[in-house]
């Protein structure tokens, strides 16, 4: 039986969550509590097989698992290499992290009816995301994408203000755009080479690398990839969904489901198409390269203007996109670990930011920054969670950022292209400027007036909000101090995309 | 050479990290607050000077802590010039430590425990400058100390502090981001290494012309040291308190800013290639023209804070200048003028605080006669003052002797004018003040009456009096100091 179950937890990591969101809806209808348990056991179980997969992955390599013994083409079969097991370690972690967050803060922000049903849209949502990760056929790639998205809709057409659903709609329709390009790219895919398994997908391309339908099916990727990530300029849906989501919901899409969608990219650029198809047919890098830059400075100057916490972290996650699709198109090994590395770095440290915009809200309902006066004193812990996340976001050193983006300028001297490095380190620069305006508010300013002061009634955010974020702040330190670990996956995962 | 592993360096960083948690714990309790700052300043000092003998035996201190990523050590080694800096900043603390309550207590400041908590930590931060082996490690250190800095300097709050601090941190924090940290990618991308190796570590690897940018982007990212033109921050962080002034910014942090400075000339470019380039000449000009400039700015300050800030920048610039020569005597001296400097310049931030602390006077114009008032404070303010302007007898002398004979060895004889126009321009700027203390009267309406030695003002006396005997003892002391120079000097010139 144990070892049974051992044998198939390749399955198991992303099945168990996608059942326990059927499970939610029939036994949790009049008790939310039950339905936060189910899910929280779910996603607990789930990444303590991930990290059972990310073990054997760096041990002893690749895994492939065939559902019901089907062997590809005919069945369908998940693969993990170090990439995707340190992805999906990432999601199924920070999935169930937010989950204990999501209690207190779902009680408060939406509608009591609700709460059973969104337990079970974001057990979805993360299976969905897993999915995206764990599978190694494109067109169920796909479908996973459709149900994470789709799943992501609801989730953030729940919030209670009346601009949550148009929010959601502007994301739907840009979601349903980019769903169609992919979908366009793997149907031209698979006229051109009659598979769909990415691993036979991989050995047939090289051969028809000139073939025009393969060119057009990148295209599609691309461009259709690229609204899920929010690269500028398509970034627009974003900024909008991550403010009038309920907290939760911001948290989670802004800290893991733009890093699947960069996994994905990574995914079809480098195992799919293959680095040689970047290097030789179609120079798409340069194109990467240049919307990088513009992102990193345009994101961060954006989130300066931004008044609306929410909005300003929305912003800079623009930019932070940036870094990650800039260690892509340097195409080499160490900006591809810095990439990687800043892929984790986002997700962490923004979930910890995102978290305490959450507390913040549960206990004083603002959001507007210079609403938060006085806050370092009433919430000394939450705050000092949020300014261990700031300094990361910075690239601090001994904080998590600072390991991405040192790979990161390293790589781009190693391609040679040293005139990015100042757009890397100005980035950060202004970064440092929209976090100071909050870290000033928080422990500096005085307020003008005090009896306008809007923090007086608040207190610190509730055990269970807090430890959340505390860990994550703390992770934040831990990678990056004792940061052998993580580079040491992120590094073998990016020799194995390059195909060293 | 010989290497002895051992932690010493690293308790002698955490003592005071450690300190933090206790004064934090007794903010309820002020006297116990501060006894632990004087406990940690005491343990921390004694740690630093159980290492000195095992130097002075041509020894040095190693300990390689941890590997953060591959190739990026977190690891500290002692050597005689990590003394230099080591020593002056915990000898300093201690007295700081004391003048702080005196301070403190008598313009009854807000905010006092986070006051101390930063303090410490600011301690541990210079020290772990002081004391570490390869570019990183300095480099967290350097960002750490910016930033725990940052809530002293804006520790009043307002809205002019808010302001000033902001471009405190965008200075600091942003020179070092955008061009050491750019610095330090390239080097450790063309040398393959950070550490710190007497002689260098960028010779032959790179293009000049690689070097040369690489130079300029060291050079332009300590802005610590207070070269022109990245010196703004310094007179803005005068809206501190002044023990902050005193010690961190005359002391730990610009000397951190200059120690670098040397650290990365000597040991990671070194002598010859710095030489081969003819990087030391240029930045013998740029630190030419920073010390005659800022003594010329000073001169025109009337805000007593401003006018020592500015000296200070000029100051910063004879470290500089003195170690661009490259020459064995001018090293030294540059090394020596961190321990001169320090005292000399901690002496006089004492006095403006102890006079604002008594009678609430900021500016030079308004000091008339209190030399009535204030005597001891004021001789105190005169030797740190004779000291800086290069009078034998003082400190000041000795650094300014070696620094001409080095630039006589270098056969530059332009920057001994540099050194006399600027000794002149001190004078200028030092000793109108002294005149109008004790030769101009009192305003009117003002009493004669003492107004040292009472209360809380004592604690903020007897240090600076402190201070000034150090100033004057460090002069006869100095062939002993020497001692420890030229034991840096060997190591770095003629092939070690």
């Amino acid at each position: 039986m144990i070892a049974n179950i051992i044998e198939n937890i390749p399955g198991l990591v992303v099945l168990i969550v996608i059942i326990a969101a059927s499970l939610i809806p029939l036994v949790g209808k009049s008790r939310p509590v039950l339905a936060w348990g189910i899910a929280v056991i779910a996603a607990f179980l789930s990444f303590i097989m991930s990290l059972y997969i990310l073990n054997v992955v760096m041990t002893t390599g690749k895994i492939r698992y065939w559902f019901g013994n089907w062997e590809p083409p005919w069945g369908i079969e998940y693969v993990f290499d170090p990439l995707s097991a340190f992805v999906l370690t990432l999601v199924s972690f920070v999935g169930f992290i937010v989950l204990v967050y999501a209690k207190k803060s779902l009680e408060a922000e939406i509608d009591p009816e609700r709460i059973t049903y969104f337990y079970a849209l974001y057990m979805l949502f993360i299976g969905g995301l897993m999915g995206v990760v764990a599978t190694g056929d494109i067109f169920n790639l796909y479908v996973f994408l459709e149900i994470a998205a789709i799943a992501g809709y609801a989730l953030i057409a729940v919030g209670r203000r009346r601009e949550a659903l148009m929010a959601s709609f502007t994301y739907l329709i840009l979601g349903t755009i980019a769903a169609a390009f992919i979908l366009i790219g793997i149907g031209y895919l698979y006229m051109a080479t009659g598979t769909l398994n990415i691993i036979d997908l991989a050995v047939i391309l090289p051969e028809i690398y000139q073939s025009k339908v393969v060119l057009i099916a990148f295209a599609f990727f691309t461009v259709g990839l690229s609204i899920k990530i929010a690269l500028f300029p398509l970034h627009n849906w974003l900024p909008n969904a991550y403010t009038y989501a309920p907290s939760v919901t911001s948290i989670v899409m802004a800290a893991i489901a733009t890093k699947v969608g960069a996994y994905v990219l990574i995914r079809v650029m480098f195992t799919v198409f293959g680095p040689e198809f970047e290097l030789t047919v179609v120079h798409v890098t340069e194109v990467f390269l240049v919307l990088s830059v513009v992102a990193m400075i345009i994101g961060s100057v954006l989130a300066i203007a931004q008044t609306d916490i929410k909005k300003m972290l929305a912003y800079s996650s623009i930019a932070q996109v940036g870094y990650i699709t800039l260690g892509i198109a340097l195409m080499n090994v160490t900006g591809l670990t810095g990439s990687i590395m800043h892929i984790l770095n986002h997700a962490i440290m923004k979930a910890c930011l995102f978290m305490v915009v959450g507390a913040i809200v549960y206990r004083t309902g603002i959001t507007h920054i210079h609403d938060f006066v006085g806050l370092g004193k009433k919430m000394p812990y939450t705050m000092a969670a949020f300014t261990i996340g700031a300094l990361s976001m910075i690239g601090m050193p001994l904080t998590v950022g600072f390991v991405g983006k040192w790979y990161l300028t390293l790589g781009s001297l190693e391609a040679g292209m040293w005139y990015i490095i100042p757009v890397i380190l100005v980035s950060s620069l202004l970064a440092v400027g929209y976090l100071w305006r909050l870290l000033d508010n928080i422990y500096f300013k005085q307020p003008e007036n005090a009896s306008e002061l809007k923090t007086v009634k608040a207190k610190e955010a509730p055990l269970a909000m807090l430890i959340p974020t505390c860990v994550l702040a703390l992770l934040c330190i831990v990678l990056g101090t004792f940061a052998y670990l993580p580079i040491s996956i992120a590094e073998e995962a990016a020799k194995v995309l390059l195909r060293y | 050479m010989e290497i002895i592993e051992s932690t010493k360096p690293i308790y002698a960083i955490l003592i005071s990290f450690f300190a933090t948690f206790l004064i934090a714990f007794a903010a309820r309790s002020p006297n116990l607050r501060e006894s632990w700052t004087v406990i940690a300043a005491l343990i921390k000092f004694g740690i630093v000077m159980s290492m000195l003998p095992i130097i002075l035996a041509g020894k040095t201190i190693e300990y390689n802590l941890l590997t953060v990523m591959p190739g990026l050590d977190i690891a500290f080694r002692v050597d005689a010039f990590s003394m230099f800096f080591a020593i002056t900043a915990s000898t300093l603390w201690i007295v700081t430590a004391f003048y702080c309550i005196g301070y403190m207590r008598s313009l009854k400041e807000k905010h006092q425990t986070r006051f101390y908590m930063c303090f410490a930590l600011s301690l541990s931060a210079a020290l772990g400058i002081a004391f570490s082996a390869n570019l990183f490690t300095m480099f967290i250190f350097y960002e750490m100390l910016t930033l725990v800095t940052y809530p002293l300097v804006i520790h009043s709050q307002t809205a002019e502090a808010v302001k000033k601090a902001r471009r405190y941190l965008v200075y600091l924090l942003g020179t070092s981001i955008v061009f050491q940290l750019t610095a330090i990618v390239a080097t450790f991308y063309f040398a393959g290494t950070l550490e710190f190796i007497p002689g260098g570590i960028l010779a032959g690897t790179a293009s000049d012309m690689v070097i040369v940018v690489i130079f300029i982007l060291f050079i332009a990212g300590i802005a610590k040291a207070g070269i022109m033109p990245f010196h703004v921050w310094l007179p803005e962080a005068m809206v501190a308190p002044t023990p902050v002034s005193a010690l961190l910014h005359a002391v730990a942090v610009v000397k951190a800013g200059v120690f670098i400075v040397i650290k990365i000339l000597l040991y990671v470019f070194g002598v010859d290639l710095l030489a081969e380039l003819g990087l030391g000449l240029a930045l013998a000009f740029v630190a030419s023209f920073t010390i005659i400039a800022a003594s010329v700015i000073a001169l025109q300050k009337d805000n007593l804070k401003a006018r020592l800030a500015y000296s200070t920048v000029g100051q910063l610039s004879y470290v500089v200048l003195a170690v661009s020569l490259l020459t064995p005597a001018a090293i030294a001296a540059s090394l020596m003028h961190i321990m001169v400097h320090a005292s000399s310049k901690i002496t006089l931030f004492f006095t403006a605080g102890a006079i604002y602390a008594a009678t609430k006077k900021k500016k030079i114009s308004e000091l008339d006669g209190i030399g009535k008032q204030m005597p001891l404070t004021m001789i105190a303010f005169t030797v740190g003052a004779l000291s800086l302007i290069g009078v034998p007898l003082f400190a000041g002398f000795i650094t300014k002797w070696y620094m001409a004979t080095g630039a006589i060895e270098a056969g530059h004889l332009i920057f001994v004018g540099v050194i006399i126009i600027s000794s002149m321009l001190n004078a200028a700027y030092f000793l109108p003040i002294v005149r109008a203390a004790f030769f101009k009267p009192l305003p009117e309406g003002e009493h004669p009456k003492v107004k040292e030695l009472s209360g809380y003002t004592a604690f903020t006396v007897v240090p600076l009096l402190i201070t000034a005997v150090m100033v004057v003892a460090l002069f006869f002391v100095a062939p002993w100091v020497m001692v420890l120079a030229q034991l840096v000097v060997a190591s770095v010139i003629g092939g070690s």
